[in-house]
């Protein structure tokens, strides 16, 4: 085998750039905290009106013993529901999603508040929203001829307004 | 007649079809712009925008991809080991089950029978008739992929101890790696889809199918890319006028993207709520290895460059990039591809880093990331091969190599033009796959820019696509005859003479990847038998 001198050095160099790669993301992943959606939990779409957790009047904004909010919802061809969420800024969310026919996605601009939302499993995130307005929630993953029109809002509003 | 007539005729049949079927899906992604833009009323229709954009993508990256690697495969195996093809008439019964799958897919996707995208997410129902093609196209390919383990595996007989040309080891480290990349959409179109499809399953369960389907979408792209990395290593250093730097780092290379790259697909499902975040982490950080061989291939490859153009006489710290030989069609394709893997390269590392995927996630700036590093870096290189090859097989004369030269940079600035603005759109927000922004509201406007700038690249490209058929028909149809029809593959600057038996054969690197695969797909898999699931019954588009 042959091994140039200045490839040698290359060779270090790019080990060390993808061992600190790592070594950041890992870090970064245990000190923030960092938990994409993953709770592996089931449900069975077909019946999403007859859960507990997911009939019509279940969905929507609720706000916990500890403070923090909870958000419901049911993602139908095509529509998310409820349509219109309000939701208090620099406040810790915990949103739960569930579809009740095939694949969607949503994710809401200016916010890391991204999740699949695959039939037969609940998705589950929690987030904090950092900025105060109005912001479209969209679809973003291809779920029929309707796809494109699936969308809803998010009201972002200061602590001091959000009432329940 | 030439030794290597029989691969002739085998490399320009997979590679008119994979052209031909090219410029079709490169006037849909033309239409697929214009629609999207709203720029011409008349062309709304979600109906037609899906159907196209479902036959663009298969054709894109299921037939152009397979067809083109496979002719490629053959030429390359037959006239680096100066081999006639083993069993010629399986080597044509894969081409034509190929080609009949993709029939069988076609028809269905052209008659709207199948609009559910490249990825043909369930619970979406296409036709039977179009899972059944898929399967066909996947089966015909592993045909190939036989051939060139069979065809590495005489030449070893029949040369003991002697290295395998740095080609044909690239070659079949691609077929290798492509053969356990496929299983992954295989079982699910075998088990999965088409048993469901044709209501001998009621219900199918979504998670284990994105999981099967995320096992197939991550190393596929390296399946796509490194005939583009055998070009930059076999062909480009003496086209541009030098030697390889070193042949045993660029068998090292594929020998890590291949064992790195095919058991780490969780980061297409880094938000999927079916995976544990322990498996999604430990996939990072096998996805961040294949960074290795990307980083060694872009030293060797910049390196031969550099030996090219100091022996044309190139001084300095950069004179040697003057003087390298760009008039070579396939030394500016080169250049272009390194700079657009390298633009690329970066978005990469953002949609690979699970805490910084969720910004893009699902958004267009996914569909500007691939089309930068897949329509552009290794698509690129296809047209350069086909440029260089094409007259080697027909043994005519390239038409103008000035026409070819203007094809790849038209290519090459439409792709910028088309991928950048996609880009900015993601962080703006927009979803991917909409073929209409009907949402009115501020974030929406401030696409409408962007979206100007896309259309005025696909536009680009598209004139680029035709340009390219032109120049391919014209050759093939030209009367004079090419009088050196060998293929000279670039001398390494120390040549090889002996090698130890793990950088000049597989078996090894198979077992390897087979206990890689077990760690990090067997749990992921398994759990779906071992949990209380609830199956999706099928939904029309
Ligand atoms: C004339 C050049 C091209 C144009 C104008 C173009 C345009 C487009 C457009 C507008 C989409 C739809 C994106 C969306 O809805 O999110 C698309 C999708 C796609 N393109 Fe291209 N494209 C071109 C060339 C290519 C090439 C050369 C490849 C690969 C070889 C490619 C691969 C794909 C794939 C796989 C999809 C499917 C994406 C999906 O389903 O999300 N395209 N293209
Ligand atoms: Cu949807
Ligand atoms: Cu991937």
């Amino acid at each position: 085998m042959h091994i140039d001198a200045t490839e040698k050095k290359w060779i270090y160099l790019t080990f060390l750039l993808t061992f600190a790669g790592m070594g950041v993301l890992a870090a970064y992943a245990v000190m923030d905290n960092i938990h994409p959606p993953s709770n592996v939990e089931t449900v069975d779409s077909a019946a999403l009106h007859l859960s507990k957790e997911f009939n019509e009047d279940a969905l929507g904004v609720k706000r916990e013993a500890d403070g923090s909010i909870r958000v419901t919802m049911v993602a139908a061809r095509y529509g998310f529901f409820p349509q219109k969420l309000v939701v208090p800024v620099d406040t810790p969310v915990t949103i739960r999603i569930a579809s009740a026919d095939v694949l969607h996605g949503i994710h809401t601009v200016q916010s890391n508040f991204n999740t699949m939302v695959v039939p037969g499993y609940v998705s589950e995130v929690n987030t904090t929203f950092q900025k105060t307005g109005v912001f479209p929630m969209f679809c973003n993953e291809y779920c029929g001829l309707g796809h494109d029109f699936m969308w809803a809002r998010l009201s972002v509003v200061p602590k001091e307004k959000f009432k329940l | 007649m030439q030794s290597h007539a029989d691969v002739a005729k085998l490399g320009l049949a997979n590679f008119w079809i994979a052209f031909i079927t090219f410029a079709l899906a490169a006037l849909l992604g033309l239409y697929q712009v214009l629609e999207r833009s709203g720029m011409i009323p008349q062309l709304e229709s979600v109906e037609l925008y899906f159907g196209s954009v479902s036959s663009h993508g298969v054709i894109m990256g299921f037939v152009l991809t397979t067809f083109f690697i496979m002719g490629f495969g053959y030429w390359s195996a037959g006239t680096s080991l100066k081999m006639p093809v083993w069993n010629k008439r399986l080597a044509w019964f894969g081409f034509f089950l190929t080609l009949l799958g993709t029939a069988m897919a076609a028809v269905m996707l052209f008659t709207g029978q199948a609009s559910v995208l490249y990825t043909f997410y369930p619970p979406l129902k296409a036709s039977p008739i179009f899972y059944i093609g898929a399967a066909l196209l996947v089966v015909g390919s592993w045909v190939w992929v036989l051939e060139m383990i069979m065809m590495m595996h005489k030449w070893k007989q029949a040369n003991p101890g002697q290295p395998v040309p740095l080609i044909m080891f690239g070659t079949t480290a691609n077929a290798i790696l492509w053969f356990f990349t496929s299983l992954g959409v295989a079982s699910e179109d075998l088990f999965q889809l088409i048993p469901w499809s044709l209501g001998w399953i009621e219900t199918i369960d979504v998670g284990l199918a994105r999981t099967l389907f995320s096992w197939t979408l991550h190393a596929i792209v390296y399946f796509w890319l490194i005939p583009a990395y055998l070009a930059m290593y076999t062909l480009l250093p003496r086209l541009a006028g030098g030697k390889l730097f070193s042949d045993e780092m660029a068998r090292i290379s594929f020998i890590m993207l291949l064992v790195f790259s095919v058991p780490i697909g969780f980061h297409h499902l880094y938000v999927d709520p079916m995976q544990a975040d322990g498996w999604k982490f430990l996939h990072m950080i096998g996805t961040f290895m294949v960074a290795v061989p990307t980083l060694f291939t872009g030293f060797t490859v910049i390196a031969s460059m550099e030996v090219a153009g100091r022996m044309r006489g190139g001084k300095g710290l950069f004179g040697w990039i003057k003087t390298i030989n760009w008039d070579d069609p396939l030394v500016l394709a080169g250049g272009l591809s390194l700079l657009m893997l390298t633009v690329g390269g970066w978005g990469g590392l953002v949609n690979a880093s699970y805490s910084m995927d969720v910004m893009v996630h699902n958004t267009q700036w996914i569909t500007g990331h691939f089309h930068l590093i897949f329509a552009g870096t290794s698509v690129i290189m296809y047209f350069a091969l086909a440029y260089h090859i094409w007259p080697k097989m027909t043994g005519r004369p390239l038409v103008s190599k000035s026409l070819a030269k203007a094809q790849l940079w038209l290519w090459f600035i439409g792709m910028l033009v088309l991928t950048l603005p996609w880009h900015v759109m993601g962080l703006l927000g927009q979803p991917r796959r909409i073929s209409v922004a009907p949402y009115g509201n501020e974030v929406a406007k401030s696409w409408i820019p962007y979206e100007m700038a896309m259309v005025v690249g696909g536009v680009i490209l598209t004139v680029s696509a035709l340009m390219l058929i032109v120049i391919l028909f014209g050759t093939h149809l030209r009367r004079a005859t090419l009088e050196d029809r060998e293929m000279a593959y670039a001398e390494p600057v120390e040549p090889v003479l002996r090698l130890p038996a793990l950088l000049n054969g597989f078996g090894f690197w198979a077992a390897v990847i087979t206990v890689y695969l077990i760690a990090s797909y067997g749990y992921p898999i398994l759990q779906f038998f071992l949990m209380d699931t609830h199956g999706t019954f099928p939904w029309s588009i």
